[in-house]
């Protein structure tokens, strides 16, 4: 192969790649919308099931509060707390967060807190892991999800926050210890990020970054 | 070219990318729990089976040999991407349930294979009519495969997890070689007869 036929093969593939990135970039440009639409539908329809059962009267959605990145919850964007109320008090704060040490990619989490600092549901919204291993995480494949609720920052103690293999107190799944460990390390950070702002999280303008 | 009828009859049956040229069968056993999965992953992987084809039969003149399985892949890969993004906005319900299958369907060798075997030698409308042929064959044993699942996991529910899928797979090549074996004989037969006849 000489030295113009390696060209042409090299601008070749340019034309395609770049009619390829073209006809993406053009699909993703006419789906967007509608995509962030229905992820915001899947998330609240997943927040009174994260709820678990606190009692409350407002409406779920109306309280949305945005914590704009860089911010001490994890993942790396903005973060959004859903805030519940009963009888205009405080019952329970709803974070949406990322996970970002999964197995393959972010992992987008719901995370219930009442006013006590307990976790009243998990529920992972998106996620990229391994079928059949990983994604048992999700609430509807296996029961792994459920062993969060009602446990806090003192049930179990600091060392406890982690999956059995390290030395924790939360279940792993066979053959995936990736997921469990970046979703337990999730929600205890939430659970830090709630202890430190309880108080504000409730008057808006007092949550610190 | 061979008529429509006779390339329906090999994709569907005779060279059924599922169940005789065991292709793409990570996908195949993975989400035919249930009809409506084979269903929406079938069409999915009939739709970029029948784009790929077509595009790489309309710029096979300009590939050079040395090049195409890259440009294969780049082709493949963003129709998938499409599709990805068509199924979250249109239809999230499937999406989510099918999961990280949709994204897979890169990796469905069925669909390169097409590409290499037949759409990088032969005329766009030739190759895209492949790819409808091929893709039926594909998907219809998907949701066959799923009606199967679904139906027998009432009664039986290992039908649903993993292992029944390698059964339902089982058994519908098997069912496939008993019906091709029977016709086989029957061909055979009226073959025989009137030789017999003429011996006697």
């Amino acid at each position: 192969m000489n030295n113009s036929s390696v060209m042409k093969s090299g601008l070749t593939l340019a034309i395609i790649a770049g009619v390829c990135t073209a006809l993406v970039a053009f699909t993703f440009k006419l789906t967007d919308d509608r995509i962030a639409a229905n992820q915001q539908a899947w998330l609240e329809q997943s927040l009174q099931p994260a709820l678990g059962d606190v009692s409350f009267n407002s409406g779920i959605t109306e309280s949305r509060l945005t914590i704009p990145a860089p911010n001490a919850l994890p993942g790396s964007g903005d973060a959004t707390i859903y805030r519940v109320y009963s009888d205009s008090a405080p019952a329970a704060a709803l974070f949406v967060v990322s996970a970002r040490d999964g197995y393959s990619g972010a992992i987008r989490l719901l995370i219930g807190v009442d006013v006590n600092g307990a976790v009243t549901g998990v529920h992972v919204l998106e996620h990229r892991e391994t079928p059949g291993l990983g994604d048992l995480v999700e609430t509807g494949k296996s029961e792994w999800s459920l062993q969060f609720r009602g446990r806090s920052l003192g049930d179990p103690v600091a060392a406890g926050w982690a999956i059995r293999r390290d030395g924790g107190e939360f279940d792993q799944l066979t053959g995936a210890s990736v997921t469990p460990r970046a979703i337990v390390k999730a929600i205890r950070e939430t659970l830090e990020y709630f202890a430190a702002n309880s108080a504000g999280i409730y008057s808006v303008d007092e949550v610190s970054p | 070219m061979s008529s429509i009828v006779e390339r329906f009859r090999n994709g569907l049956w005779r060279d059924n990318p599922g169940l005789v040229q065991l292709l793409g069968l990570c996908p195949l056993l993975a989400v035919t729990s249930t009809f409506i999965n084979g269903l929406g992953l079938g069409i999915a992987t009939l739709c970029v089976l029948v784009v790929s084809n077509g595009l790489v039969s309309a710029t096979r003149r300009w590939i050079r040999t040395e090049i195409r399985i890259p440009i294969y892949v780049l082709i493949i890969a963003s129709l998938v991407t499409c599709a990805e993004l068509i199924f979250k906005a249109w239809f999230p319900a499937l999406d989510r349930s099918l999961g990280i299958f949709i994204p897979l369907i890169v990796t469905n060798c069925a669909i390169v294979a097409r590409a290499e075997i037949y759409a990088s030698r032969n005329p766009v409308g030739s190759s895209i009519i492949d790819g409808l042929v091929m893709g039926t064959g594909f998907a219809l044993l998907l949701m066959a495969l799923g009606a199967f699942r679904q139906l027998v996991s009432m009664v039986w529910l290992l039908a649903l997890l993993p292992p029944g899928a390698f059964f339902s797979l089982a058994l519908a090549i098997a069912a496939k070689n008993a019906i091709d074996g029977k016709r086989r004989a029957k061909r055979h037969d009226a073959l025989q007869r009137p030789s017999r006849v003429t011996n006697r």
